[in-house]
């Protein structure tokens, strides 16, 4: 008879943590920040057809990076709790604060329970308020946690160098030109173009982009057209895509299949690219 | 209000469970008690319920005109003034209700809700027919509750991005489904409000102009039918008056509508019968 191996509860732990890490590091990156009308969600994404952001409610919008099929789940998880409290209360009584919490008790449970892989996913719940103040930006991460976030937030794959231009670029009260500007600028510090010094230039079929907008009379949500992104962005060639980041450890898993191609987007499969 | 959590702190399976795009489905497996037909009367009950009476629409070029009076009745007592019985189903599409007020206010509140979760859930809206077919299906369920007497008529209106026209869809009890040409009405006062309409409404009008005719037909179902309330000039209550293009459901406000029905009273005041059909 075998002993089975004693694994402590930490390294269990770590071991799920590492693992989550690693898979949200391989997908590209998105930005939420708050602007002088509302808030904006820019993500890196090369789908127009598979979003990383979308209306959950009236005011609340999400957002979300890691594994698409895991966090498509939570998205839908998502409208019908807010459909379903709205329909059975009131619309107002559908709140970012009660959505994020019934994710972090969704991830935290699967995180903890043993015998689950943990979702390889972070995201965020935001909810526009009357004034910029009332604003609530909640990030939630594989394990469950919850943060109150202000002003911007980056998740995702290389976060650190977005997250180092964003500081030193980032002001409150911009108008949405300047703030997409701002986010997208800030996309392309992670990854480098082949060949090319500098940030990558981003153009608006590598984009998506939506606001809450605070001045819109019932439904905030709104996505930016490829055209109105042009009309921001300018119509300049976008550099050559840079390669999907790799994980920690430097090399991609042995099996799974390429990084995503322009228009092309992976929705499963073990160890293949996060969106 | 339906606890979503199970106890265990998690997320019941239902909210994460693969499928359905659509709302009712959900409610159905989830909270089945929160849909609006699922009440057991017992057998040869009688419930005195609010009813709402008449609603008009009429089409015209690149789009839809729908107008309903503001009386609720309980028998033959007067149970609201300025019920409100026309409702936006989404951005391009409006539904009225003729009937049990509270299942129909209910049944309403329930397809904006399932309109809006589809479009949430598959990132692109139904199309008119598809939004049509549902609402079928909601009146469909409602049936039992129909033969006990609570039944609800609504009727469907919208803009159709495909042929860029307005349309109009009748429903009987049943969940039958009917599309009707140029105009039609529902409710008590139906009979005289669309009489009105085929003397007055031409296919080639503009929107004003539809909006006039509606208000005329509701006139002449408020004068003979007593379930249907007039223009209140006394309180200033006026028919919710619905157009809908391409631009989307736009409510006309209270003075816009208020203008109209000013106009048509004082026309009345000499032909009370209103405008003779052109010769």
């Amino acid at each position: 008879m075998t002993t089975p191996f004693y694994i402590s509860p930490e390294q269990i732990m770590k071991d799920k943590a590492d693992y989550a890490r690693k898979g949200i590091a391989r997908g590209r990156s998105a930005v939420v920040l708050q602007y002088d009308a509302g808030i904006l969600l820019v993500a890196e994404n090369w789908s127009p057809a598979l979003h990383k952001i979308s209306e959950i409610y009236d005011q609340i919008a999400f957002a979300a990076v890691g594994r698409y099929n895991e966090f498509e789940n939570l998205r839908i998880m998502g409208v019908r709790i807010a459909d379903l409290r709205g329909y059975s209360y009131d619309r107002r009584d559908v709140t970012a604060r009660g959505l994020a919490n019934a994710y972090a008790q969704t991830l935290g449970t699967i995180f903890s329970s043993a015998g689950e892989k943990p979702f390889e996913v972070e995201l965020v719940v935001a909810e526009v308020g009357d004034n910029a103040e009332s604003d609530q930006i909640y990030r939630l991460t594989y394990d469950g946690s919850v943060a109150d976030e202000h002003g911007y937030m980056v998740m995702g794959g290389q976060t650190e160098p977005i997250n180092a231009y964003l500081e030193s670029n980032y002001s409150a009260g911009q108008s949405v030109e300047d703030a997409v500007r701002t986010a997208v600028r800030a996309l392309g510090e992670s990854g480098q173009a082949a060949g090319a010094e500098g940030p990558r230039r981003m153009a608006a079929n590598q984009l998506e982009v939506a606001v809450l907008d605070r001045a819109r009379p019932k439904r905030k949500f709104r996505r930016l057209t490829r055209a109105r992104l042009e009309e921001i962005l300018g119509a300049a060639p976008a550099d050559e895509p840079a390669p999907a980041p790799k994980s920690e450890d430097g090399e991609r898993p042995p099996v799974g299949p390429e990084p995503p191609k322009p228009g092309s987007t992976d929705v499963g499969g073990s160890g293949g690219p996060a969106l | 209000m339906t606890s979503i959590h199970d106890g265990t702190g998690r997320v019941p399976a239902a909210f994460l469970a693969q499928g359905t795009s659509s709302f009712t489905d959900f409610l159905g497996s989830y909270a089945p008690e929160l849909l609006p037909h699922r009440r057991a009367l017992p057998a040869g009950a009688h419930v005195d319920a609010p009813h709402g009476t008449t609603i008009v629409a009429a089409t015209f070029p690149g789009g839809v005109v729908m107008a309903g009076d503001r009386r609720a009745t309980m028998g033959n007592l007067i149970a609201q003034r300025d019920i409100e019985k026309v409702f936006p189903a989404d951005e391009f599409s409006c539904v009225s209700i003729a009937g049990t007020a509270g299942i129909g206010l209910e049944m309403t509140r329930l397809f904006q809700v399932e309109l809006e979760h589809y479009e949430k859930i598959e990132g692109t809206t139904l199309s008119l027919d598809g939004k049509a077919n549902r609402l079928s299906t909601m009146i469909r369920g409602n049936l039992g509750l129909a033969m006990q007497g609570l039944a609800v008529v609504p009727m469907f209106v919208g803009y159709d991005p495909e042929s860029r026209e307005g349309r109009i869809f009748s429903y009987d009890v049943t969940g039958g489904r009917y599309e009707e040409t140029n105009y039609h009405s529902v409710g008590s006062g139906s009979l005289f409000a669309r009489g009105a309409l085929k003397k007055l409404h031409r296919p080639g009008m503009n929107a004003d102009q539809v909006v006039r005719v509606t208000v005329q037909a509701l006139y002449d179902a408020a004068d003979d039918d007593s379930a249907t309330g007039g223009p209140d000039l006394t309180r200033s209550i006026w028919p919710v008056v619905f157009v809908i293009t391409a631009d989307g459901a736009h409510r006309w406000s209270d003075t816009e509508v208020g203008m109209v029905v000013r106009s048509v009273v004082e026309e009345r005041m000499t032909a009370p019968d209103g405008p003779h059909a052109a010769e």
